[in-house]
């Protein structure tokens, strides 16, 4: 697993600017044989990134096989990670070498894999990511600058920013590198006492 | 204070909550399955960390085993060392497993309501999107990522921000040929599949009253479809009929006393939802999906809408998904070619879905170039087709009746739909390649899909049956 802690993050980006895309076409079924979270990066966006389902042909539209793209924040259109739970999609973008997802809008499970992975979900308005895209297709060397404590994303040269809000316990959590389970487990004697109340509850 | 009936489930679950965060939900009953979990087994393993409550743990094995010869070794290596693992991970942490073999496997939402296990009032998550199935017990039932697995596991709790509430009202009786999958298909048409992303979503109204259990899970299975978390429907005499004698459901003196708790899981007449949608159930016709997401669905007749008012991105991505099933704006789908039907899933792979395709291909036969798979939800689906001759029947008709598990809706197994073919399916989900790359899927009901295997194109049910 990489690093933790999540505080500023700058790096150019990989536009994928297509809406719905579901769990299935990150990472599809068919490579969610593995009894461990890694590896799945290699087949990442596996059937828009290969021809015939051979690594030795990339489609050279497919923006992970264009040379001019590159970086540590995927920009993707609206309504991204639908569909299945899989947290394997969640996985596959951390191990291929992405720490962020900037979109307009996230489905939820999608959301929380993501977050419990330190993969940043970032969701700005639908100007601002056309924007991005607009920015970053016409000069893929621009930066953006994705401040959690801050909770800013910024265009490099254009200066062009927009504020997103992200959930105070979740950013604390991501600021710090905890996560939910460390959490839970340093609970376990309150859940204990909880499930004795709710004994006697239905017993009333 | 007025409650919804998902308020009244979710406050009895609060273990606590976080200043500015989320809260700390108890989760009753834990549903594990072979592709989602051996890395949180692995992962517990590594931090030293038993499973809590393996009482409260039901597994099976179900995504990725094969439909056929399910008495030979799995052939397929890495899903036979992940079926094996769910093996070792139940028996070293005491969790009961119906496994393959097993007189109780099936696929995960099909067993546990089957069994009894899922019970009005609890919470229940699985590592798996159509967890929401559970919800047509009055449940609050979603699905979980690996990691969240984990914490369930270790806790028997989730962190959770409490969802938005959705109400959707379907009222009056549905026409002939129009089924509880249509139904659902309708909703997701209208409100698109992103429409309840951040919501919980309560289905109520005489239409779903008058459904079966059955029929009620058929819904609350594809909520996810439309973005939300879950689905979920009071209980009610066809809830408590429905459980009632199956191998987990209380008995003597705690099945009264359980009715009467359950009972008063209905959301209170002046709860506020934050958003309420009303349907009408005789603007329901037979559906059936054109696109590669589940809110790309017309009514059987429809024809596949026009890219006019879309903006240039829309326009783009619309056309690409029409070039991926080789439509065209405006096109009627009534009357073309199919390949192939895949009758199971967990949206409808039950026995009244398997009953309503027999009676209705009963004495017919399937068109010679269509390939017909029926895969039962379960063992006990399975034994109660052969043993209500609905196996006989199937075998008349040429359709094949597999052995039970996920199969073609996803995929993982060798069940698998070749590129550029139509396969009429009645899981749900069109994505592109998910039934195999390539393939290209029609999603609609057991009824359509029994229709169209039947004459070998696109049909309206209606047209066969009086």
């Amino acid at each position: 697993m990489n690093s933790r802690v999540i505080k500023i993050i700058t790096s150019t980006a990989v536009p994928l600017n297509v809406q719905n895309i579901d769990t299935d076409q990150i990472i599809p079924a068919r490579f969610l044989k593995s009894t461990t979270r890694d590896g799945f990066g290699q087949n990442l966006f596996r059937d828009w990134r290969y021809e015939n389902d051979d690594p030795g042909q990339p489609k050279a539209d497919f923006t992970l096989n264009n040379p001019l793209y590159d970086g540590r924040i995927l920009v993707a259109g609206k309504n991204f990670g639908c569909g299945s739970s899989r947290e394997h999609a969640a996985w596959a973008l951390k191990d291929y070498g992405f720490d962020v997802v900037v979109s307009s809008f996230f489905a939820d499970i999608f959301q929380n894999n993501a977050l419990n992975n330190f993969l940043l979900p970032v969701k700005v308005s639908d100007a601002f990511l056309e924007k991005i895209f607009t920015v970053i297709e016409a000069a893929p060397e621009t930066t953006l600058t994705v401040n959690l404590q801050e909770e800013t994303i910024t265009l490099a040269g254009t200066g062009d920013h927009e504020h997103f809000s992200f959930h105070p316990y979740k950013k604390t959590c991501l600021l710090n590198g905890f996560d939910d389970i460390d959490y839970l487990l340093s609970i376990r004697d309150e859940i204990t006492a909880f499930e004795e109340r709710k004994k006697a509850l239905v017993l009333q | 204070m007025a409650k919804t009936l998902f308020e009244k489930i979710w406050e009895k679950h609060i273990v606590k909550t976080i200043p500015d965060g989320p809260d700390v939900l108890y989760i009753d009953t834990h549903f594990v399955h072979e592709v989602t979990s051996p890395q949180a087994f692995k992962s517990l393993e590594d931090r030293g960390v038993s499973v809590l409550r393996p009482k409260q743990v039901v597994a099976t094995a179900d995504h990725n085993i094969p439909t056929i010869n399910q008495h030979l070794p799995i052939t397929d290596k890495l899903s036979a060392t992940q079926v094996q693992q769910l093996t070792d991970n139940c028996k070293k942490h005491n969790i009961e497993l119906y496994g393959l073999g097993h007189a109780y496997n099936g696929i995960v939402h099909v067993i546990g309501p089957e069994l009894g296990i899922t019970q009005p009032g609890m919470t229940i998550v699985c590592g798996d999107s159509h967890t929401s199935t559970h919800g047509a017990f009055g449940t609050i039932a979603f699905g979980i990522g690996t990691s969240e697995v984990e914490m369930v596991l270790a806790t028997q709790c989730l962190l959770q921000n409490k969802p938005r509430l959705m109400r959707i009202h379907v009222d009056g009786m549905l026409g002939k040929g129009v089924t509880a999958k249509d139904v659902i298909l309708h909703i997701i048409s209208k409100i698109s599949f992103n429409g309840a992303t951040g919501y919980f979503v309560e289905f109520a109204g005489s239409t779903i009253r008058a459904m079966s259990m059955e029929a009620r899970m058929t819904v609350c299975n594809m909520s996810i479809e439309m973005g939300a978390r879950g689905g979920l429907i009071a209980p009610d005499e066809v809830t408590f009929s429905y459980m009632k004698g199956r191998k987990h459901t209380p008995v003597r003196d705690a099945w009264p006393e359980k009715i009467a708790e359950w009972r008063r899981l209905q959301s209170d007449k002046n709860a506020v939802f934050d958003k309420e949608i009303y349907i009408l159930a005789k603007d329901i016709q037979p559906m059936i999906t054109y696109g590669t997401n589940p809110g790309m669905g017309i009514s059987i007749k429809g024809k596949i809408p026009t890219s006019a008012g879309m903006d240039d991105n829309g326009r783009k991505v619309y056309y690409q998904c029409l070039a991926y099933m080789d439509f065209a704006e405006e096109e009627t789908l009534l009357g073309k070619k199919v390949d192939y039907i895949f009758i199971g899933s967990c949206t409808n792979s039950r026995i009244e879905d398997l009953r309503q395709v027999a009676s209705f291909i009963k004495g017919k036969k399937k068109a010679d170039d269509v390939e017909v798979w029926i895969v039962p939800g379960s063992r006990q689906v399975e034994k109660q087709a052969i043993e209500e001759g609905i196996q006989q029947i199937f075998e008349d008709a040429g359709f094949k009746l597999r052995q039970p598990g996920c199969s073609a809706c996803l995929a993982m197994n060798d069940d698998k739909i070749p590129a550029g073919k139509y396969c009429i399916s009645t899981s749900n989900r069109n994505f592109e390649g998910r039934q195999g790359a390539g393939a290209r899927t029609l999603l609609a009901s057991p009824l359509t899909a029994a229709a169209s295997a039947i004459t070998g194109y696109i049909t309206d049910v209606r047209e066969y049956i009086n």
